[in-house]
């Protein structure tokens, strides 16, 4: 009764329907489940999912901001789920991606959802997949997931796309910092932003070289654009390049494959977040000598031994 | 269903023209730091920008910061913009340089809880997160 009340809501498009349910699999509600077991599949096949990460500063709110611009012309309905880390001392967040796409705040057709990582071991990968099915079930037909590039987490969330961007900009540290900060082998798009600012140049050099190394057919190397965000320049060449990813990607299976490697990460994560109480639970209770190496009391817990 | 204590999501935002946003951003931050996830939307914004987001990040309250007088008519304008949304159960506080005869008037227009530059901070957070359980727990 009330999920077919959120699912009459996402298919009409409704504001509150689409953000309730997010919520709902935010809170690991049941009704979350019910939810997504009901979407329109066709639409989530049809959907674009953009990945854009980076270090911090090197401008991914504003070049999304300017990519949901250019969608919109088009004519497309857009989808952002923007994702910033959690403290992990209190448990909260200051979630201020909106700040940059301020402006579509009164386009009906462009979805902004801030998401907090709430510091889970699993779960947040499957929070931003549910979050992406419902986005395209609402009728988005591009979905764009935005974070930061660093740690584990993020770079797992960046794997739930069909496309992934890695932004970066000058004078944020040398190309090693560029290596550590992205993993520029996963992205299919390298993007040097503030291309206007001193040192772009032999940025875009140094990603020039690491998309070479990448080795590979001409086609399936990763594409190096420059971009001045804050003005709009370079915008045209990304969605070219975008769009010859996703066609390359459409005719090779790549897209197919990337798909069901995602769902399995999802499915995962899950398990993970499932699996974790009963351990923990386990070794509350689990009388043991704290003694000897952790790795072989971690197998006897889990009778691996 | 097992009853985990829930992040309680907020917006704090500022309406109008004022960009003084010391204010805001201290708000903001003393809330992240007791648990709440907290969407800035920053400056010069209008009442119903400010709501549509509200509606798509789905707060349970809004936070207004005003330093610059125009509270009387940007505080209820929010109130205004939500029920306009159909967001009318999701709460408004709001703070900053207000004078004591300004708040029977706000709360008359609809404000759940004003705060001035007296306010002990643990005073706002308690109201925030008082103002987010009763809306949870509204929600159908």
């Amino acid at each position: 009764m009330k999920s077919e009340h959120i699912l009459k809501g996402l298919r009409d498009r409704d504001q509150r329907g689409i953000a309730r349910a997010i919520s709902l699999v935010e809170e690991n509600d049941p009704l979350a489940d019910e939810i997504l077991s009901s979407l329109d599949d066709s639409l989530v096949d049809q959907a674009m999912v953009l990945g854009i990460t980076g270090p911090p500063g090197a401008g991914k709110s504003t070049l999304t901001d300017r990519i949901i611009s250019k969608y919109r012309s088009q004519g497309r309905r857009v989808g952002v789920i923007a994702v910033d880390p959690s403290s992990p001392i209190s448990g909260g967040a200051i979630l201020g991606d909106r700040i940059r796409m301020m402006g579509h705040a009164l386009d009906k057709d462009v979805v902004v959802r801030s998401m907090a990582t709430r510091g889970r071991l699993g779960g947040l990968c499957a929070a931003a997949g549910a979050a992406v099915r419902i986005l395209a079930s609402s009728g988005c037909s591009v979905i764009i997931i935005e974070t930061v590039g660093v740690g584990q987490s993020e770079m797992d969330i960046i794997r739930l796309a069909d496309i992934t961007a890695l932004v970066l900009a000058p004078g944020l540290g040398d190309d090693i910092q560029a290596m550590k900060a992205g993993l520029p082998e996963v992205a299919d798009i390298l993007i040097v932003n503030k291309a206007d600012c001193a040192g772009a140049d032999t940025l875009a050099m140094d990603m020039e070289s690491i998309a070479r190394e990448g080795g590979g057919k001409e086609k399936d190397k990763a594409k190096v654009c420059m971009t001045v965000a804050s003005e709009g320049k370079g915008i045209d060449d990304l969605l070219a390049a975008i769009e010859t990813v996703d066609a390359s990607h459409r005719e090779s299976g790549e897209r197919r494959t990337r798909r069901e490697k995602a769902y399995d990460l999802e499915v995962l994560d899950w398990a993970l977040e499932m699996i974790k109480p009963l351990i923990i639970e386990k070794i509350e209770k689990w009388d043991h000598d704290r003694k000897g190496a952790p790795r072989l009391q971690a197998a006897k817990l889990l009778g691996q031994e | 269903m097992p009853e985990q204590k829930r992040t309680h999501r907020v917006l704090i935002g500022k309406p109008g023209l004022d960009g003084h946003d010391r204010g805001a951003k201290f708000i903001a931050r003393a809330l992240r730091d007791a648990g709440f996830e907290v969407v800035y939307t920053g400056i010069r914004r209008t009442p119903e920008e400010i709501a549509a987001a509200a509606v798509q990040e789905d707060v349970s309250a809004v936070g207004l910061s005003s330093l610059s007088g125009a509270h009387l008519r940007l505080f209820p304008a929010v109130v205004q913009a939500l029920k306009n949304a159909g967001a009318g159960d999701i709460p408004v506080l709001g703070g900053g340089i207000i004078p004591d005869e300004d708040i029977g008037p706000l709360k008359d227009a609809g404000i759940n809880a004003v705060f001035t530059p007296g306010t002990p901070v643990t005073q706002i957070i308690a109201a925030f997160r008082s103002a987010c359980e009763t809306q949870e727990a509204g929600r159908t």
